[in-house]
């Protein structure tokens, strides 16, 4: 059932590879003519050996004509040898990248489920790691298995052509070498995957603690710290050592069986030469052979564990590329490039697992303009709102209408564009604050890109960094502080102009002076533009036109500031609980 | 070096007897060809099966020597290296954990983890190496050509001329590849980078519509990738190639000189079989070294990246002991500047004040404004560029840190937690706190609800990180854990951000209640925080901007009431 699977993936994977018809043609020519020629040598030196036949009587011209024979084939086997390692290489590494940009196209067509339901690590693992573990498992597979086989074939019919009872010793011999090797490989497996597993609960540990190292510090745990680094210490010295003796065992193993298939090989070819059966210039090529028999045996060995670890990886790979990508746009949705910016929800149901539904039949409706805030305790769906408003995810029941159109049948990227949002989840690229700033208008000036800048009140701390406009941004923003960075998203959207906007706790990480500042700049933004507002910080909501107080799921009241405070329900009780100080 | 030699002691004998014996066996395996050169040119010549036969136990024996010795070998190596590789990581985390907040900063925790776990890996893998191949490498490649200088020194001149050619062949192409394949590494990085950002920003990147240029960009950077990738294959395949193709040419020059050198009777066809085999060594044990030259040069690169750490002094260290002033304000500062770097711009700026037993100090001020800097002052994990900070009387500077550090409870602003269980966490500081006093420390910071409902209790898995926990239950964690200790001061950095206005009020009233003797700083941004406390220090861009209570600072501070107005606080009267 497994083979079957991992055959399946290989085929896969070999439609990828069949295209390039040209690098596999070079790379079998290659395997084909260059592993006979090179094998060839050896017999030619036993033949030029063999033309010496003692003092005063050498063969000069026989001599000559193998030395010249080994030479060329010698010549033509590099080149060819040559030939095969670039072609197999081109193909492994082209194949490998379509796949990872196949992977990487279907992310970015996926539901956003996937996305939020799958560790993202992972998925970054599988971009980028698995992909060269296909890349390398073509290369190895393509440039020693088929050689390998060939190798020994050759050498195989070699040896018995030049003399049968001598090749059945190498051969009866040998095998020992290949038994030796699997049952060390096996063994060391095992001990290897400890060892990772030691190695990994190690760095896990040593990250842990070295990034909160303030923390050990401020509580003195140094010791207690150290006492378990010892522990983790000590077992991955435990599982690192079995795994390096056994696997240094395997280079003086297969050695020592090497040298005994020489020494039997030599002897017993001696032997026979002494009773004419086989030349000296024989007995030196068989020795040529009997020394490099078990290499392509060990090299194959050797490969076949990477072939697996490519098929592991191609097969993640796969999964990845056939997730579902989102539902396409219907044929005749509407493309607006603009609206007016009535939204309306009606009855919406949803649940992000089935069995636990979040959003309980959700109704409301903004005029053109109007401000709607969203506030309620952590995990009762405010996210969630904007979730679907945006089409991050699809209702599960009820229908939400943008200017009386439903947002089903609106194009997602043109329903998305009459949205600008701003999170409380910063996101910048690794790219310049121009860049960043410009990221939904790309072709905008720099005046352009300043003017947003200055409305978000962003322009000043710009021009302080090292190289204003073209500073790099690394990633996550890490040499901007958090309320800097929500400056450069809220810059992103006043120069992005949307007709609505959405902001879920986009001020949150910055100090209520600066706030204010950025309140009144998204004021601006806000003016004649319906807007959907979460935020914890009641203050500032209170002017919102539509107050949604939601708890699990269900809007639990609904109205304007003075008319929930008259209510002396939930929200009332929230907005008091601001200022109940411990009297 | 030294630093890092030391983790030998112990284990000399394995690392001075380790080559001894791999020596052995490489001198055993250059007799083979040599015994085989007798049988051919001796046994077959004579035909004396009896000779050949005795020789040829005589190469099973060298064989078996040469395995057992080589086992040997292996075993030392791996005893040796492994605990060495042990010791250091020891050492090296030891000596991490001393260094102080400022130099945690400039190797960045990444820097270190690395340090810690790949350039320890690389050390003892060299460490490793060296014992296993250093002696027998050079010793083949150098042994062999002696060999054939033994058997015959003119053909011996042709293992001299050609040599050279192939370490040079093996010296560009690795010359042009090995610097390559960091550039490599670093474009894989690139891709890494790429598909993490576009993960993490996927609705952003929906929201503008800009999945194209997203897929665009990462195509970039994957065929960057793949043309260096092949540009590299090209040169790198060439070597066994070519290396391959001047050894056969050698022996070409080889049996043409052996057969002419036969002619004369200066030569036998054994003797040139015994050179054939010996070329073939040659560039065995040359490739070999070529390997184990990349391996050195990168375990030495990590050998000097861990030296770097261990060389590094910490900067702060014990004080001479500290008499703590009976009477004393718990806290002073007097005219203290700070600044990260020396010569950089102050953080900190002519703070002074002083807080007394028991009382309970507010830090307000915009992001950035000094607050979190001026509590790690206290702690002691940075030292003051000038002034003094006090604590019962005593500069932070007398005491010896862990008694220092005894005293005070944080509670960081970023709710960080360890994996593991529950009680881990809370008795990071008490490693002997009792389940009581867990408990109690935990109704106080508003807790133990919450954590009664975890499955297991004080026993329930915190994933690293705190992943399975919300923002709000990690800062009551991280309150909890620093109330386990009992500390004399406790300093809360924005900690109940996460915390919704009710159990924010819930805890302070718990705080002020169980906490009478302690001195307690609360560092927040909401006024309404801070507003009873019996001092406020106001903080703007590193300077104090007031200090007093709540009232009067309305009045005094212009910024004090700037950040009241903006949060709807400015009048007394609001307050119900």
């Amino acid at each position: 059932m497994k083979n079957k699977r991992n055959a399946g993936v290989l085929r896969r994977v070999m439609g990828y590879v069949t295209p390039y018809k040209k690098l596999l043609f070079g790379s079998f020519a290659g395997a084909v003519l260059s592993v006979p020629l090179a094998l060839a040598g050896p017999v030619f030196i036993g033949r030029a050996i063999d033309a010496i036949v003692g003092t005063g009587n050498v063969n000069f011209t026989g001599v000559w004509q193998n030395l010249l024979l080994l030479g060329l084939t010698a010549g033509i086997a590099a080149f060819l040898h040559w030939v095969l390692q670039v072609c197999t290489r081109k193909i492994s590494v082209l194949v490998a990248q379509e796949m990872r940009q196949q992977a990487f196209n279907r992310i970015n067509a996926a539901p956003l489920k996937r996305i939020d339901t799958t560790p993202h690590g992972d998925l970054v693992s599988r971009l980028v790691n698995d992909a060269d573990a296909v890349a390398e498992g073509l290369l190895q597979g393509l440039s020693q298995l088929i050689p390998g086989v060939l190798t020994i074939l050759t050498t195989l019919v070699m040896m018995l052509v030049l003399d049968v009872s001598i090749a059945l010793v190498v051969i009866i011999i040998t095998p020992l070498s290949i038994l030796f090797a699997r049952f060390v490989v096996r063994r060391t497996g095992r001990l290897f995957t400890k060892q990772s597993q030691a190695q990994g609960a190690m760095s896990a540990f040593v990250g842990e603690m070295v990034t909160n190292q303030n923390l050990l510090r401020t509580f003195g745990a140094e010791a207690v710290s150290e006492a378990e680094f010892d522990e983790n210490n000590q077992q991955y010295f435990n599982a690192n050592f079995k795994a390096t003796v056994y696997s240094s065992i395997i280079n003086p193993g297969t050695r020592f069986i090497n040298a005994v298939v020489y020494a039997a090989a030599g002897t017993f070819g001696a032997v026979i030469a002494i009773g004419g059966g086989i030349t000296v210039g024989g007995v030196s090529a068989f020795l040529a052979y009997a020394n490099q028999y078990t290499k392509p045996f060990n090299e194959i060995s050797a490969v076949t564990t990477q072939l697996q670890s490519a098929v592991a990886g191609a097969k993640r790979l796969f999964e990845v590329m056939d997730w579902e990508p989102e539902q396409p746009d219907a044929k005749n949705a509407l493309a607006p490039t603009s609206c007016k910016g009535a939204v309306e929800a009606k009855a919406v149901n949803f649940a992000y697992n089935p069995g636990r539904p979040l959003i309980q039949n959700f109704t409301t409706a903004a005029k053109p303009g109007q401000r709607i805030a969203l506030v309620g305790p952590t995990g009762c769906g405010k996210t969630t709102i904007i979730n679907l408003l945006m089409r991050f995810y699809e209702v599960d029941s009820g229908i939400i209408k943008v200017d009386d159109n439903p947002i089903t049948g609106i194009q997602r990227s043109a329903l998305r564009s009459l949205y600008g949002m701003v999170l409380q989840e910063t996101w910048l690229k690794w790219a310049t604050v121009h860049e960043n700033i410009a990221y939904g208008r790309p072709n905008a000036t720099r005046e352009q890109v300043v003017e947003a800048a200055k409305a978000a009140y962003a322009h000043s701390f710009i021009k302080r960094l090292p190289k204003g406009y073209n500073t790099i941004i690394e990633t996550g923003g890490g040499n901007l502080s958090a309320g800097q960075k929500q400056l450069l998203c809220i810059a992103r959207i006043m120069l992005a102009k949307p007709d609505m906007l959405i902001l879920d706790e986009a001020t949150s990480s910055i100090d209520t002076r600066t706030e204010m500042l950025i309140q009144k700049a998204l004021e601006k933004l806000m003016q004649g533009h319906t807007s959907f507002i979460v935020a914890h910080r009641l203050s500032t909501i209170q002017h919102a036109d539509i107050i949604l107080m939601m708890n699990a799921g269900k809007i639990v009241e609904q109205g304007t500031h003075p008319q929930l405070l008259a209510q002396n329900g939930y929200y009332a009780r929230l907005y008091n609980s601001q200022f109940s100080i411990e009297e | 070096m030294k630093l890092i030699a030391q983790n030998f002691k112990g284990h000399y004998r394995e690392i001075i007897l380790g080559p001894l014996f791999k020596l052995l066996e490489a001198i055993l395996e250059l007799l083979v060809p040599l015994v085989m050169a007798n049988i051919i040119d001796v046994g077959i010549r004579n035909g004396d099966a009896a000779y050949v036969v005795k020789n040829g136990v005589i190469m099973l024996v060298l064989a078996v020597l040469g395995a057992a010795s080589a086992m040997v070998c292996q075993y030392f190596a791996a005893v040796a290296a492994g605990h060495f590789g042990r010791r250091l990581r020891k050492q090296v985390y030891h000596h991490v954990l001393s260094l102080s907040q400022a130099q945690l900063e400039e190797f960045g925790a990444g820097g270190l983890i690395t340090r810690l776990t790949n350039d320890t890996n690389q050390i003892q893998n060299g460490v490793n190496m060296a014992i296993r191949l250093g002696s027998r490498i050079p010793f083949l490649a150098v042994g062999s050509i002696v060999m054939s200088f033994i058997i015959n020194w003119k053909i011996g001149l042709v293992f001299l001329l050609s040599t050279p050619f192939i370490v040079l062949v093996l010296y560009l192409i690795m010359k042009r590849t090995v610097p390559r394949y960091s550039e490599i590494q670093q474009n894989q990085d690139i891709l890494s980078r790429l598909s993490g950002e576009n993960l993490e920003g996927t609705r952003v990147i929906r929201a503008f519509s800009r999945q194209q240029q997203e897929q665009e960009d990462f195509e970039k950077a994957g065929d960057a990738m793949s043309n260096i990738t092949v540009r590299v294959g090209k040169i790198s395949a060439a070597l066994n190639p070519i290396t391959t193709l001047i050894v056969n040419l050698a022996i070409v020059a080889i049996v043409w000189l052996g057969a002419r050198l036969a002619f004369n009777a200066a030569s036998q066809p054994g003797q040139i079989i015994a050179l054939v085999n010996y070329m073939n060594q040659t560039l065995l044990a040359l490739i070999m070294a070529a390997n184990l030259t990349v391996l050195f040069t990168r375990a030495l690169a990590s050998t000097k990246r861990v030296a770097q750490v261990l060389q590094t002094q910490p900067s702060i260290v014990n004080g001479p002991g500290a008499t703590e002033v009976t009477g004393a304000p718990a806290i002073a500062f007097n005219q203290v500047s700070f600044a990260y770097h020396q010569g950089g711009e102050a953080v900190l700026e002519d703070i002074s004040f002083t807080v007394a037993q028991g009382q309970t100090v507010g830090i307000i001020g915009g992001t950035g404004s000094g607050k979190t800097t001026l509590a790690a002052l206290i702690a002691r994990n940075y030292d003051v560029t000038s002034g003094e900070v006090l604590v019962n009387g005593v500069s932070v500077k007398q005491y010896a840190l862990h008694v220092l550090r005894a005293k005070i409870g944080m509670v960081p602003q970023k709710a960080a937690l360890f994996s593991g269980s529950v009680r881990r966490n809370l008795t990071l500081g008490a490693p002997t706190a009792t389940d009581e006093e867990i408990w109690q420390a935990l109704q106080t910071a508003q807790g133990a609800d919450f954590v009664k409902n975890l499955p297991g209790g004080l026993d329930a898995i915190i994933e690293e990180g705190g992943k399975n926990l919300s923002g709000g239950q990690k800062q009551r964690l991280t309150i909890a854990r620093a109330l386990v200790r009992r500390p004399q001061i406790l300093i809360l950095d924005d900690s109940s951000s996460a915390l919704d206005y009710a159990t924010d009020a819930a805890l302070r009233r718990a705080l002020k209640e169980d906490t009478q003797t302690m001195t307690t700083i609360m560092i927040s941004q909401r006024a309404a925080s801070i507003k009873n406390a019996d001092l406020i220090l106001v903080l703007d861009d590193g300077k104090l901007a007031g200090m007093g209570k709540h009232r009067q600072l309305l009045q005094t501070s212009s910024v004090y009431h700037e950040i009241c107005a903006s949060q709807g606080m400015a009048e007394p009267e609001v307050t119900p």
